[in-house]
């Protein structure tokens, strides 16, 4: 089996135990044994719910440090488009472009600039009539997750183009090579990334058959490094390239207004999503040309690594979308941008190869169910009753990890011991 | 055990839950490691039979059994019974009331897609008594 690789980890001596991220996760992939929680790989879609909602902050995305930018002679920043809102003190694209050279990168290269070129060739997939309808973007990673892993019936139904991140990469590499005297690995290549599964995508894109950045810094630990240097007055307009049309990717709804469709659906947050895809699967959406979903609330802005409130940040990317320098027609790149490698289905979680033996598992998870409370409360450790009952027939549970059982054991035996004393005396 | 089976109650009264059946078996499907095209199939087929049901028979009875081979679909209802199958069967043909439209459904899609996503189909219907409407999609995707 392919390898799983995901950003979402757990410090596990700051994790309690609790149960919120277990009840939160969309994929049930998180179980909490011996008082720490469990991620179970061949579920995690890295869409970092489980970051958002931990209380003791123990769940972590992996992100690079800082100062491996220093192994490189030329170093290059990749800012996501969503990163313009996440600054009170900046106006404009361009102060946080030069801000960014100054906290230590030789140039940067818009990631919504290279947007603009992902929209021009989605635009004439769309027109091909080549793909299964309605199609579904794939600019959001954690989103192409859950269709592989929770409905994989509908990967033909995704655009087969690589993301915006890496096309700016491939072309800052290019560019760099062309101007500069450095070459291959004396230039570095920086994602400045809102999430975890940004992040696992500079290590294993979907779509590429390697890796095309050298790196990936999170919102947070870049905003402290750029907002001292941020200048709205005192900077010169050299370095932004991108239009309204590459910025607005920042938001949700921003991509299908770049592509000018009519007909589409902008969905946005990982359980919205779920809601959205059970319908194109049961043939519900069929009418609608374009599905634009994302995984977190607005988009990009709303990543679980960024700093700024996404609502505004929102309304602040999209006041810079509107001014922003660019006149958002697609670069001239001479490159095919459909992907090198396909999306794999992942594994399904079925409960045994043998579909015989499966069947008589499936019977004794109804049975035990049918003995467990139905309160769904998670103290056990699995999100809910049907979890558990199917954790406990996969060998991970026992049923008496059932606080409710647990206690009504007690009682019984108490009462038996009571009886017991009675006659006793 | 030689085929795996369940059944589902669907509820007529409520139009919020019409689906929740077909989204348990689907499920059960996956944790039978049946192929997930074969899956969309037998649920998209049995959807629309659970839809139908609610909006013109009340409810009714679902019984699904699966074996390696094939997944068996029993709809049964104690509707109206179909007039005219072959005018039911028509794309865009639909007897659903405004209210129902209004909802998103009654599109008259039901049938002729319960028939696309399945490999065979049987309407058993009679006039005031009820529907039973038997379906296969067998698991082998040749």
């Amino acid at each position: 089996m392919d390898k799983i690789i995901h950003s979402v980890t757990l410090d596990t001596d700051k994790c309690k135990g609790c149960t919120n991220c277990i009840k939160m996760c969309p994929t049930q992939a998180i179980r909490v044994r011996k008082n720490k929680a469990k991620i179970i790989k061949e579920l995690c879609i890295d869409c970092g719910e489980c970051i958002r909602v931990c209380p003791y902050h123990a769940k972590k995305a992996v992100t690079d440090s800082f100062d491996m930018i220093n192994n490189y002679k030329y170093k290059i920043a990749l800012p996501a488009p969503a990163f313009y809102g996440q600054f009170d003190k900046a106006t404009k694209i361009e102060s946080i472009l030069h801000a960014l050279i100054k906290a230590g990168f030789d140039d940067v290269f818009e990631v919504a600039y290279a947007a603009q070129l992902i929209t021009k060739r989605t635009k004439e997939l769309i027109a091909s009539g080549e793909l299964e309808t309605p199609i579904i973007n794939s600019a959001c990673p954690a989103v192409v997750n859950l269709i592989s892993t929770k409905y994989p019936s509908l990967l033909n139904n995704v655009i087969p183009l690589i993301s915006p991140m890496n096309l700016a990469a491939i072309m800052a590499r290019k560019i760099a090579e062309e101007k500069t005297p450095y070459k291959g690995g004396e230039i570095g290549i920086f994602f400045i990334t809102p999430c975890a599964a940004k992040a696992t995508c500079t290590k294993y894109p979907l779509g590429l058959p390697e890796s095309v950045i050298d790196g990936a810094f999170s919102f947070k630990d870049m905003y402290l490094k750029v907002v001292p240097h941020l200048n709205d007055k005192e900077c010169e307009q050299d370095l932004s390239k991108a239009g309204f049309k590459g910025v607005c990717w920042a938001n949700c709804g921003g991509e299908v207004v770049s592509l000018e469709l009519d007909n589409y659906i902008a969905v946005d947050g990982i359980h919205n999503v779920i809601h959205v895809l059970e319908e194109i699967e049961n043939d519900k959406l069929s009418d609608v040309e374009y599905v634009e979903a994302l995984a977190c609330t607005g988009g990009c802005v709303g990543g679980p690594l960024a700093v700024e409130n996404n609502f505004v940040a929102q309304t602040r990317v999209k006041k810079m979308a509107k001014t922003a320098r660019g006149n958002g027609e697609a670069p001239e790149f001479d490159m095919d941008l459909v992907w090198q490698t396909p999306i794999k289905i992942r594994k399904q979680r079925n409960l045994d190869d043998d579909m015989f033996v499966a069947m008589e598992k499936l019977a004794k998870i109804d049975e035990i169910y049918d003995r467990l409370p139905k309160l769904d409360c998670g103290s056990c450790g699995s999100p809910s009753c049907r979890a558990l009952a199917e954790d406990i027939v996969r060998g991970y549970s026992k049923e008496s990890d059932c606080i409710i059982k647990f206690k009504e054991k007690i009682a019984l035996f108490a009462n038996e011991m009571l009886d017991g004393s009675d006659n006793v005396e | 055990m030689n085929s795996f089976k369940v059944q589902y109650t669907i509820d007529g009264e409520d139009f919020s839950v019409a689906g929740e059946a077909s989204r348990k078996l689907k499920k059960v499907l996956q944790s039978l490691g049946v192929d997930p095209q074969i899956i969309r199939k037998a649920t998209v087929a049995m959807y629309e039979g659970e839809i139908n049901m609610v909006i013109h028979a009340d409810g009714g009875v679902i019984d699904a059994e699966i074996t390696p081979e094939k997944i068996h679909l029993f709809l049964r209802d104690k509707g109206p019974g179909i007039p005219d199958i072959a005018l039911a069967m028509t794309e865009g043909f639909s007897t659903a009331s405004d209210n129902v439209r209004e909802l998103g459904f009654g599109a008259g899609m039901g049938l002729p897609n319960m028939e696309k996503y399945t490999d065979y189909m049987n309407i058993i219907t009679e006039i005031g008594v009820g529907t039973t409407i038997e379906m296969i999609v067998n698991t082998s995707l040749s």
